[in-house]
């Protein structure tokens, strides 16, 4: 199939990016979108001009690395899946495909596609964790947890950190990242010492990186490739209120 | 160079326990005045990095991905194994202890191995403590499951995703402790070479990804959790930027480098689509529970499978191990995957695949239990094949997994060189010639949180280390160099780029060094892999700037890397003229084509020394003794 | 005092006082529509209605007094509403710098992307309304005891009830998400009743905009006279 790409450009953080725009042939249906990128790229460093600078690395959906806003949708038009799991039956023969960063300024781009998401580790460091020394845990099944509460605590921990929340939040907020942790941990009983604690932490850390503010757009959901709920969203507004309150 | 395991004298049950009494410890008001670096934020890095921490060494933890949540454990699957017996199937440290030295093939250390059974349990207390939401029963007790031909139930897992799970616990114990001052992480940022002073190793060279800047990081020991090498074949089921080059650096500087042939190739992947495939996705082994593999029986037949009568397929492990069958052994399960294919009866355009059938299975249990058991990695195959398994037999083709050879290690996980400890599949590990499954988070962990941080001290405890800052000559010295190489790659400006070589190079092992091996294929190799390396430094075209984020540039270092690696991995091969676990030598087999093993010749370890590219590595030989697993011969007839 | 500081600190304790004083302002907007919707039952019930507002309370209270009361809420309601609301889209603003190209849209979010429009639109016509029927500066034959007749003579030119039909419609909008959003907002969050919480704001939204839309326009069809 043939495309034409329009994919942004920037040479570092501070200079000013542009879209390029690359007519491809032939690419298979067969591949997957950063396939397509890679060929494109084999072809730009035969004309010796440099690749397009984009963030990968299990390729199958697990390690969230990858992440370009594709015609607008974060992750691309199919749900549910990220970047690297798009192929490109997903498009039409001669499609205009637009290839964007995820914009937020907590996010600065470094290159082209690839930006600093290092905002999501802070906030984890701030509080995104249960406390226990190596060595010093009790037996494993001595706290049994039911099974409903383990299975919604595993929604929740399956996100990848990928930040297409906050690339998909008209506000760039990156409230559904901190809930989905703040649930997985706080739905445990061993997480509940540090419940309070840790939501207020997080959540501050959370303003402090210049993150926006959720106002319940809900499009994050929308394109989380681990279809995180907004629930977890309430969940943390709760727990917050109720951490503010002590 | 002398191997010397430093195993514990006494009963293999008190080893461990008389090890760590014996030990020498660091008084915990000195141990902040201790710097460890710890290259690699896996499962191993992270729970050893975060660990070492909370004893109170000053540590410094660097990865290559922009976080250190994405290492590349994230993506492991199926499960971990503890002889935790919840399932009271009889399951014990000493049948776990067994079932590891046998299914490595008697190419394991047993201490080692024992070791590792014993603190398996651990782990799984240390996981569920920190939060990691294992499956459980509707009792709210933790469930287990039997996985890659267990007898026993000993498997924890967490959905399709236990590697992620177990790496975000530990991730966050690293994070904790980052917010604590006790690890400084370097994200983006890699190793491109060790230092070593006065015979010790004192630290590392590290590239900043993003700006390019060369830098030197001086410590008083260094840890290496950097992975294995299964990308050597280009295509494998690991992340893209899995690499050899801190191992090999480290090899390059005095580190003996173990069993770099054995490495093992998972049955159940979906196939290459073209010569654009960038990398293969694993399809859990539990599918092959309930799906049956075959290939027509005819050669070249390539009728659609449904309009392939009964009679005119080749259900050929059902026909050649029938107690076994479909769940035969994963290095049995590959290489016959590899005959049919090799025989023409591949199925698939390109021919390179066999079929794994759900029709059955969906006849005899309904659509809706294989939906309840596979569902999910159905979708996966659907979405990247655009095929539907529940109506066209799923294709598979084997893989290449892991890599049980590594940098070789004793009992206190420290190599050939000093203060340079290697842990997690990075070392030559506990797995023998063959890993089973639901072992390797085992061991990473295992490595990271309850061995290194005691063993370490003890060599910290023992050592007298002068001070060396990064301005000691020698560090600058191998900057110097670094710096050069990368120069160098930027210089050449040829007409190919890094991926055409690599992939070259992985055609070449994995056609001559992969599921099965034989003597002239290995010296074509031996000859190919030269040949190419030198192609490579003439005409490789690597673009844009050092000093700049510059993807092509870490390629080809890695590359450059793989080219010297590639070759290391071949004489190998040839050197162990025998078949042991996945090492498969065509010239070694039983009447039914089962490897044959030569314990009077080859139950040892090879460690190779380094000598210089292209000379001929130095063979050390550790004999592998085994007192409490009696050697017989693997048989799934 | 303390706390409220932390509170209004952090984005998301801005959040929860916007809902507060939303759902507060959603109170008045309710109360306040019962009592307009007298104005069909002629001129004597809706001024009589008009005067008990003034009188309610007594004799503890003397006249107008609990009104004031009412008053005075109200507006530290909207100070504190619309101050959160500036401030928190200010926040978001700065932290999308770059914009896309074609951003990400859903249908189902028309109704939250306008809030920012629907509360300055609501604002405005506050004021105006204010001069309209209370202050009756913006009136052109404004009684101070006669509400009703305000109402009927201010609802004759068609200018000002499209005006009016514009607001209540933009009011309804911003109720139909705010109300949806106040859930979240306030984690009043339960996943067996998630599913009716947009039912119950669309619902609530559109009665309300339907009952403040009736009233200008059955002046001018001569309903109401
Ligand atoms: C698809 C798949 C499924 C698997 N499933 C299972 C399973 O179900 N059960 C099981 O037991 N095992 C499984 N395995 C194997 C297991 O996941 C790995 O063996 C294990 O996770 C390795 O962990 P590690 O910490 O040693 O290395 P890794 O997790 O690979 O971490 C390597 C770290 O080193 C860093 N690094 C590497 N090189 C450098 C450098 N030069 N400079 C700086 N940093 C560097 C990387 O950034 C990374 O942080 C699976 C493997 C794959 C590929
Ligand atoms: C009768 C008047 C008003 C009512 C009944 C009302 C009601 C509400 C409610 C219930 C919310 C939801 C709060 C939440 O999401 O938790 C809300 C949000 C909002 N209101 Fe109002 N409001 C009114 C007037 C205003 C005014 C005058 C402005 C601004 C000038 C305004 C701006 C906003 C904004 C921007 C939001 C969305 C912010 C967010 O969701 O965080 N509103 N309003
Ligand atoms: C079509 C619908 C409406 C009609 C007919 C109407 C009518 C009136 C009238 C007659 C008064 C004067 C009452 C008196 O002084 O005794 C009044 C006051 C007021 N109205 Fe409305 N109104 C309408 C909608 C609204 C809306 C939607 C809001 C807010 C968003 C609003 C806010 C107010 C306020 C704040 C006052 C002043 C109340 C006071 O005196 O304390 N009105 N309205
Ligand atoms: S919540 Fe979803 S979108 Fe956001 S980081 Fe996690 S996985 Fe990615
Ligand atoms: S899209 Fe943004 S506004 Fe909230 S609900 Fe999601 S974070
Ligand atoms: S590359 Fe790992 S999630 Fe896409």
């Amino acid at each position: 199939m043939n495309l034409v790409l329009q994919i942004w450009r920037q040479a570092s953080p501070n200079e000013k990016g542009r879209f390029e725009k690359h007519e491809v042939t032939d690419m298979s249906p067969n591949m997957s979108f950063l396939e397509m990128l890679d060929v494109v790229n084999e072809q730009l460093i035969m004309g010796g001009r440099e690749p397009i600078a984009f963030e990968h690395d299990c390729r199958e959906g697990i390690c969230g690395s990858c992440g370009m806003v594709i015609n607008g949708v974060p992750h691309g038009p199919k749900k549910a899946i990220t970047a690297c799991q798009l192929h490109m039956r997903s498009f039409e023969d001669g499609d205009e495909i637009w290839i964007e960063p995820w914009r937020a300024k907590a996010f600065p781009v470094l290159k082209d596609l690839v930006v600093d998401r290092s905002a999501f580790d802070r906030i984890i460091a701030a509080g995104g964790y249960i406390s226990v020394r190596t060595g010093s845990a009790p037996d494993a099944n001595a706290i049994p947890i039911p099974k409903e509460d383990a299975d919604t605590a595993f929604d929740a921990a399956t996100c990848i950190g990928c930040g297409a929340c906050v690339a998909a939040c008209p506000n760039a907020s990156a409230m559904l990242f901190t809930a989905a942790k703040v649930a997985h941990l706080g739905l445990l009983p061993q997480g509940q010492p540090e419940r309070d604690d840790r939501v207020l932490k997080m959540v501050d850390v959370m303003d402090v990186e210049g993150f926006g503010n959720c106002t319940n757009h809900s499009l994050c959901q929308s394109a989380c490739p681990k279809e995180i709920s907004i629930d977890f969203i309430a969940r943390l507004n709760r727990d917050w209120r109720r951490a503010a309150a002590q | 160079m002398q191997l010397d395991a430093k195993i514990p004298t006494g009963p293999i049950e008190e080893q461990w326990d008389k090890h760590r009494f014996e030990m020498k410890l660091v008084n915990p008001a000195n141990k902040r005045k201790f710097d460890i670096i710890v290259v690699g934020s896996g499962l191993a890095g992270a729970s050893a990095a975060a660990s070492l921490a909370e004893l109170g060494y000053d540590v410094k933890c660097f990865c290559f991905q922009d976080s250190p949540r994405r290492a590349h454990s994230i993506a492991a699957q199926g499960g971990i194994n503890a002889s935790k017996n919840y399932q009271n199937d009889g399951d014990s440290v000493y049948r776990l202890f067994y079932d590891t030295v046998k299914g490595g093939d008697f190419r394991a250390r047993e201490a080692n191995v024992y070791r590792l059974a014993q603190v398996s349990g651990n782990i799984i207390d240390q996981c569920v403590a920190q939060g990691v939401p294992f499956a459980r029963e509707y009792g709210g007790l933790l469930s287990n499951r039997s996985f890659g031909g267990a007898q026993v139930s000993r498997t924890f897992y967490a959905r399709g995703q236990t590697g992620q799970q177990l790496l975000l616990g530990a991730y966050q114990a690293l994070e904790h402790q980052i917010s604590l001052g006790g690890v400084k992480m370097f994200p983006r940022t890699e190793m491109l070479d060790v230092v070593v002073v006065d015979g010790a190793a004192r630290g590392i060279v590290t590239r900043d990804l993003t700006t390019g800047a060369i830098t030197s990081h001086a410590a008083h020991a260094v840890v290496l959790a950097t992975g294995g090498y299964s990308n050597a074949y280009f295509l494998s089921t690991n992340a893209k930027g899995c690499n050899v080059t801190a191992t090999w650096r480290a090899h390059k500087r005095g580190a003996a480098f173990a069993n770099p042939c054995f490495t093992q190739i998972h049955p159940t992947c979906i196939p290459p689509s073209g010569e654009y495939q960038s990398k293969l996705t694993l399809m859990s082994e539990s599918l092959r529970n309930d799906g049956r593999i075959w290939v027509p029986s005819e050669v070249g037949d390539k009728r659609a499978p449904k309009e392939i009568p009964e009679n005119e397929r080749d259900y050929y492990l059902e026909r050649i191990y029938p107690s076994f069958g479909n769940l035969s052994p994963r290095d049995i399960a590959s290489r016959r995957a590899k005959e049919v294919v090799d025989a023409g009866r591949g199925v698939g355009e390109s021919g390179v695949g066999v079929y794994l059938d759900f029709r059955d299975a969906i006849k005899r249990l309904g659509k809706s239990v294989i939906t309840e058991r596979y569902g999910n990695l159905f979708q996966i195959y659907q979405q990247i094949t655009g095929e539907d398994p529940y109506a066209v037999p799923m294709r598979i083709y084997p893989a290449p997994h892991y890599t049980m050879g590594g940098l070789w290690v004793d009992y206190n996980l420290m190599s050939t060189i000093p203060g340079l400890h290697v842990i997690g599949e990075a070392n030559f590990s506990d797995h023998g010639a063959n890993r089973l499954g639901a072992s390797a988070l085992m061991q990473g962990l295992a490595d990271g949180y309850f061995v290194l941080p005691y063993t370490i001290g003890d060599y910290l405890a023992q050592t007298t280390l002068a001070p060396v800052s990064e301005n000691h000559a020698a560090f600058r010295e191998v900057e110097r160099e670094v710096t050069d190489r990368v120069k160098k790659l930027l210089a050449v400006e040829g007409t190919r780029s890094v991926d055409s070589f690599h992939r070259e190079l992985g055609q070449i092992l994995w056609e001559y060094c992969g599921m099965s091996r034989n003597t002239a294929g290995l010296e074509r190799a031996l000859n190919q892999i030269p040949e190419l390396r030198e192609t490579f430094w003439r005409d490789v075209r690597v673009t844009g700037r050092g000093e700049d984020l510059n993807q092509s540039l870490e390629k080809a270092g890695r590359v450059a890397d793989f080219l010297e690696f590639g070759e290391l991995m071949c004489q190998d091969a040839l050197d162990r003229d025998e078949s042991c676990g996945a090492h498969f030598r065509e010239e070694h087999q039983t009447g039914e084509g089962e490897a044959k093993r030569d314990d009077e010749r080859y139950a040892y370890v090879s460690a190779w020394e380094f000598t210089g590219v292209g000379q001929a590595p130095r063979l050390h030989k550790e004999a592998l003794t085994f007192e409490h697993v009696p050697l017989s011969q693997r048989s799934y007839k | 005092m303390g706390r409220l500081a932390a509170l209004y600190r952090s984005s998301i304790g801005k959040k929860i006082l916007m809902a507060v004083t939303g759902a507060f302002l959603f109170l008045f907007v309710v109360l306040h529509l019962l009592g307009n919707l007298k104005v069909f039952q002629g001129p004597d019930k809706f001024n009589a209605y008009a005067e008990f507002l003034r009188e309610v309370g007594a004799p503890i209270l003397g006249h107008g007094q609990l009104l004031w009361a009412f008053r005075i809420l109200l507006l530290l309601s909207v100070v504190i509403h619309v101050t959160a609301a500036v401030q928190l889209a200010r926040m978001s603003i700065t932290a999308r710098p770059v914009r896309y190209r074609r951003p990400f849209r859903e249908p189902a979010t028309y109704a939250s992307l306008t809030m920012r429009w629907g509360g300055v639109i609501i604002f405005a016509f506050v004021v105006y309304h204010l001069m309209h029927f209370t202050f009756g500066t913006a009136h052109p034959d404004f009684v101070r005891e006669s509400p009703y007749h305000n109402v009927v003579i201010g609802f004759q030119s068609t200018a000002v009830v499209a005006a009016y039909v514009a607001t209540m419609l933009a009011l309804g909008l911003h109720l139909a998400h705010g109300l949806w959003s106040a859930f979240q907002t306030l984690g009043a969050n339960n996943t067996r009743f998630n599913s009716l919480r947009r039912v119950f704001a669309v619902s609530v939204a559109a009665l309300i905009t339907l009952g403040n839309i009736a009233i200008p326009i059955s002046v001018i069809a001569g309903i109401v006279q």
